[in-house]
C-alpha cells in the first residue's frame, strides 16, 4: 500500500482567482518539486483544470454518468485526464444553473473517486471548490477523511475578507468533528491599500498565517488566455517564481491550525483601522469639508 | 355511569413519570380526562397538531401519506405518480384498501404503483425532464387515463424541481389535467398538512372545471369517504334509497369528473371532517353549498345521521328516510341481539387518525362495549371538541400518544380490545391483547352503514372472543426497576 496523499482544498470568494492560483501553484509543485498531483474540480462550472489540460472544458464525472445511466457504469479512465506536469485532472461537474442539486453532485463524484481508488499513489489531492459553502454538498471536501488542509484565497477587498472569515467558520465546524485544519490565507493581490498588512492582521486574528502574497501581474492573464499556467507559458517570468515560493511553502507548511473566526463588527473595525473603510465621523467630516 | 376521574388522572401521571422532566411536562399537555364539565362545554385545553417529541415512537405519518395515500390515491381514473425515489410509493402501495370499480390498468389505476424512481443523477440534474417523459409514457400506455397527479416526495422539494411548470406544459401537450401536489413529507407535523395541500390542489386545478347537464334538488356529494373495504358503497346505497342523488364520491371509487362537477351539488355530506373540511368550506364560500357532517358507524349513529340529512330536504325524503330505517332496523336489532351478549362490558381503547377515534364510538356502544380511552394521531382542536361530548366521564383522551404510553395504558386499564394501526398490531398480539386494525379494517370491511355494521359486529366478536387468547398467558411488558424509557 502506498502512503496516504495529502489532501488540500482551495476555497475563497467567487472570482477571487482560486482556480488560477491553485493551478499555477500545483503546476510548480508538480514540475519543480516532483509531486504527483490530482486535481478534483468541485465547481459545476467545471473550469478548475483548463490551465493544466490546455483545453476549454473537460468531460465531467456527472455528465458522463448521466449519459451512461448511472455512476456505477463509469470507469475511472473515462473521467481522469493527464495534463501539464503529469497532473491528473477530474472535474465533478453538475447541473446547469437553477436545476437539480449541485451539492449532491459533488458528494457523488468524490465517493466515486474514492471507491475507484483514484487517489492511490498520489502525493497531493487538491479540491477546487466554488465560492461559498452554501450547503452540505459543498462542504464535502472538508469533512472527515477528505481535505485536511484548507487554503483560503483572498485579497484586501472587504467582501473577499468577509468570505474568508465565513469559510473559517465552516472549517471550525468540521475541525471539531474531524481533522480539517486551516493552512493559511493566500493573498491574491488586487493592489488595494496596505493589502499585505491587512491580510496578515486578518490571518493573525483567524489564528493562521498569510502563507504568501501573490503580486498582481498581467502575465497571469496572458497565460490564461492561452489556457496555460505561467509555469508552462513563461517559466522564466518572475510570477512563476512567486508560485514556486508558494508551492514550496505549502509543501513544507507545518502551521495547520483550528481557525478562530471573528465577529462581523470586529471585521468592520479592522477595515476601518486600516483605512479601507471610513468610519461615520470621518465620512461626515469629509462631506462637510466638500461644502455640503 | 363513567370511570373514576381521579384514578385515571393518577394513572396518566404515573405513566408519564418515566419521562425526563421536560418530556413529562410536554406530554402531559396531550392528555385530558373527560369530566361533566368538558363533556358539556366541549372545551379542551389539550395540545394538538404540534411537532412530536423527538425520541418518542409516534404513530404519525407524513404529508405525502396524507395527500397520495388518503386524498388523491383513491381517484381511480387518474394516474398518481409518486415523484421521487422508489420507497415512498412502494411501501404505501395498496395499504389503504380503497376499493374501486373498473378494469385495472384500463380505466382504474388505484391498485397500481407508478413512480419516477429517482436515481442519483435525477437528484443532481433535477427530475423535471424525467417527469415529462413519464407523463407522455402514461398517456401512451393508458389512453383512458383522465389525468395525472404528481405527488412530490421529499427530494423533489429539496432540490427545487419546478413540477408546476412541467405540469402546466404537459397539461397543454397531453390535453388532460396534470396536477402538481407539493406534499413533500418534511412539510408539517403529520399527514394532516398533506390533506390540506391535497385539498388545495383540488381547488386550484380541478374544482369547477366540468359541467353537469342535469341537476336536481336532491343532488348531494359524499365527501371524505375513501371506500375502504367498500365503505362508500355501503353509505351511498342508503342515501340513494332515501331518494337522494349522489353526484360525486370524494374520493373513494371516485373519478376526475366527480371532482370537477361536485360544485353542482345542493349539499355536501362530509364523513371524514379532518381530511376534507377545507374543500367543503371552500365550496360553501365559493358556490354557496351548505355542508353537514354525518356518521354511518353503527345503527344508532346511522339512524341519527339519516334523519339529520333528511331534515335538510323535503317531506318526501323524510318519509323515505323513515322507510329505510324501518326496513333495516329489524336486521340491526338481530345483529345486536346476537353479538351484544358476547361483547357487553368489554373495554376498548382506540388510537386512530383524525376521525374514527370518535366516529366509531357509537358502533362499539351499540354492541355494549365501552371506550375507556381514545386518541388521535393528527387531529386538531376542532376534532377534540367533537370528541369530548361522545366520551364517558373519566375516560382518557390523548393526542399523538407514544408507543410506550399506549402500551402502558393498555395494560394498566386491562382493556379487552385495542383498535389502532398495523404499526401497533403485533405488539399487542404479543401482549395477548385482542387487536383490530382500524385504518384499513384488517383486510375486512366495509364498516360504514347497515351492511358495514354486520361485518363490524362479527369482526369484533371474532377478535375479542377468539379462543386463541386462552391458549397462552398474557405477557406483562415489565419495566425493570430503575430502567429509563
Amino acid at each position: 500500500m502506498s502512503k496516504k496523499p495529502r489532501q488540500i482544498a482551495f476555497y475563497g470568494k467567487g472570482g477571487i482567482g482560486k482556480s488560477t492560483t491553485s493551478q499555477n501553484t500545483l503546476a510548480q509543485l508538480a514540475t519543480t518539486f516532483g509531486q504527483k498531483i490530482m486535481i478534483v474540480g468541485c465547481d459545476p462550472k467545471a473550469d478548475s483544470t483548463r490551465l493544466i489540460l490546455n483545453t476549454k472544458a473537460q468531460q465531467t464525472v456527472l455528465h458522463m454518468a448521466a449519459e451512461l445511466g448511472s455512476v456505477e457504469d463509469l470507469e475511472l479512465e473515462d473521467v481522469v485526464a493527464t495534463g501539464f506536469g503529469d497532473i491528473l485532472c477530474v472535474e465533478s461537474g453538475g447541473p446547469e444553473p437553477g436545476v437539480g442539486c449541485a451539492g449532491r453532485g459533488i458528494i457523488t463524484s468524490i465517493n466515486f473517486l474514492e471507491e475507484q481508488g483514484a487517489y492511490d499513489g498520489m502525493d497531493f489531492i487538491s479540491y477546487d471548490v466554488l465560492g461559498d459553502v452554501v450547503c452540505g454538498g459543498f462542504a464535502m471536501p472538508i469533512r472527515e477523511n477528505k481535505a485536511q488542509e484548507i487554503y483560503i484565497v483572498c485579497s484586501g477587498e472587504m467582501m473577499a475578507m468577509y468570505a474568508a472569515n465565513n469559510i473559517a467558520r465552516g472549517i471550525l465546524k468540521y475541525a471539531q468533528s474531524g481533522s480539517v485544519r486551516l493552512g493559511g490565507l493566500i493573498c491574491n493581490s488586487r493592489n488595494t491599500d496596505r493589502e499585505d498588512e491587512l491580510i496578515m492582521e486578518l490571518a493573525r486574528r483567524l489564528n493562521t498565517q498569510m502563507i504568501h502574497f501573490v503580486p498582481r501581474d498581467n502575465v497571469v492573464q496572458h497565460a490564461e488566455l492561452r489556457r496555460m499556467t505561467v509555469t508552462q507559458y513563461n517559466p522564466e517570468h518572475n510570477q512563476a517564481n512567486e508560485y514556486k515560493q508558494l508551492a514550496d511553502k505549502i509543501l513544507h507548511n507545518e502551521m495547520l491550525n483550528i481557525p478562530t473566526p471573528i465577529e462581523m463588527d470586529e471585521l468592520e473595525q479592522l477595515l476601518i483601522d486600516f483605512g479601507v473603510v471610513e468610519d461615520e465621523e470621518t465620512a461626515i467630516k469629509k462631506l462637510e469639508a466638500a461644502g455640503h | 355511569m363513567g370511570l373514576d376521574i381521579e384514578a385515571n388522572k393518577k394513572l396518566v401521571e404515573d405513566i408519564l413519570e418515566a419521562y425526563p422532566d421536560k418530556a413529562k411536562k410536554d406530554r402531559k399537555k396531550h392528555f385530558q380526562i373527560n369530566t361533566e364539565e368538558t363533556k358539556e362545554s366541549c372545551s379542551c385545553s389539550l395540545k394538538s397538531n404540534i411537532k412530536s417529541r423527538p425520541g418518542v415512537m409516534t404513530p404519525r405519518g407524513c404529508s405525502y401519506a396524507g395527500s397520495k395515500g388518503v386524498v388523491w390515491g383513491p381517484i381511480k381514473d387518474m394516474v398518481h405518480i409518486s415523484h421521487g425515489p422508489v420507497g415512498c410509493g412502494q411501501y404505501s402501495w395498496g395499504t389503504r384498501r380503497n376499493y374501486a370499480n373498473g378494469t385495472l390498468g384500463i380505466d382504474n389505476f388505484t391498485a397500481m404503483q407508478i413512480t419516477s424512481d429517482f436515481q442519483e443523477t435525477d437528484i443532481v440534474f433535477g427530475g423535471d425532464k424525467k417527469l415529462e417523459i413519464i407523463c407522455r409514457e402514461i398517456k401512451e400506455m393508458f389512453p383512458l387515463a383522465k389525468g395525472i397527479s404528481v405527488q412530490s416526495e421529499c427530494p423533489v422539494g429539496l432540490i427545487g424541481d419546478d413540477i408546476e411548470a412541467v405540469s402546466k406544459k404537459m397539461t397543454k401537450e397531453l390535453e388532460m389535467p396534470i396536477v402538481p401536489v407539493r406534499c413533500e413529507g418534511f412539510r408539517g407535523v403529520s399527514q394532516s398538512l398533506g390533506h390540506h395541500i391535497a385539498n388545495d390542489a383540488i381547488r386550484d386545478f380541478v374544482m369547477g372545471k366540468a359541467d353537469l347537464a342535469e341537476t336536481g334538488p336532491y343532488d348531494v356529494n359524499i365527501i371524505g369517504d375513501y371506500n375502504i373495504g367498500g365503505d362508500a358503497w355501503a353509505s351511498r346505497i342508503l342515501l340513494e334509497e332515501m331518494g337522494l342523488r349522489v353526484i360525486a364520491q370524494w374520493s373513494g371509487d371516485g373519478t376526475l369528473n366527480e371532482l370537477e362537477i361536485a360544485h353542482k351539488a345542493k349539499m355536501n355530506l362530509i364523513h371524514c371532517h379532518r381530511s376534507m373540511n377545507y374543500m367543503v368550506d371552500h365550496m360553501e364560500k365559493a358556490y354557496g353549498i351548505p355542508w353537514m357532517e354525518y356518521n354511518f358507524f353503527g345503527p344508532s349513529k346511522t339512524y341519527e345521521s339519516l334523519r339529520a340529512i333528511a331534515a335538510k330536504f323535503d317531506a318526501t325524503i323524510q318519509e323515505n328516510c323513515e322507510k329505510v330505517i324501518a326496513k333495516y332496523k329489524p336486521q340491526m336489532d338481530a345483529i345486536i341481539g346476537k353479538y351484544r351478549p358476547r361483547l357487553e362490558g368489554k373495554k376498548v381503547m382506540l388510537l386512530i387518525g383524525g376521525l374514527r377515534s370518535r366516529h366509531t364510538i357509537g358502533a362499539y356502544e351499540d354492541l355494549g362495549m365501552e371506550i375507556v380511552a381514545t386518541g388521535y394521531e393528527f387531529a386538531h382542536k376542532d376534532d377534540y371538541e367533537r370528541t369530548f361530548p361522545d366520551m364517558q366521564t373519566g375516560s382518557i383522551i390523548m393526542d399523538d400518544p407514544t408507543a410506550y404510553e399506549l402500551e402502558e395504558l393498555a395494560q394498566k386499564m386491562n382493556i379487552d380490545l385495542m383498535g389502532s394501526g398495523v404499526k401497533e398490531k403485533y405488539v399487542y398480539h404479543k401482549m395477548g391483547i385482542p387487536f383490530r386494525q382500524m385504518h384499513s379494517w384488517d383486510y375486512s370491511g366495509p364498516y360504514h352503514g347497515f351492511d358495514g355494521f354486520k361485518i363490524f359486529a362479527k369482526d369484533m366478536d371474532m377478535t375479542v372472543n377468539n379462543p386463541v387468547w386462552n391458549l397462552f398467558d398474557k405477557k406483562e411488558k415489565v419495566q425493570p426497576e430503575g430502567a429509563s424509557v
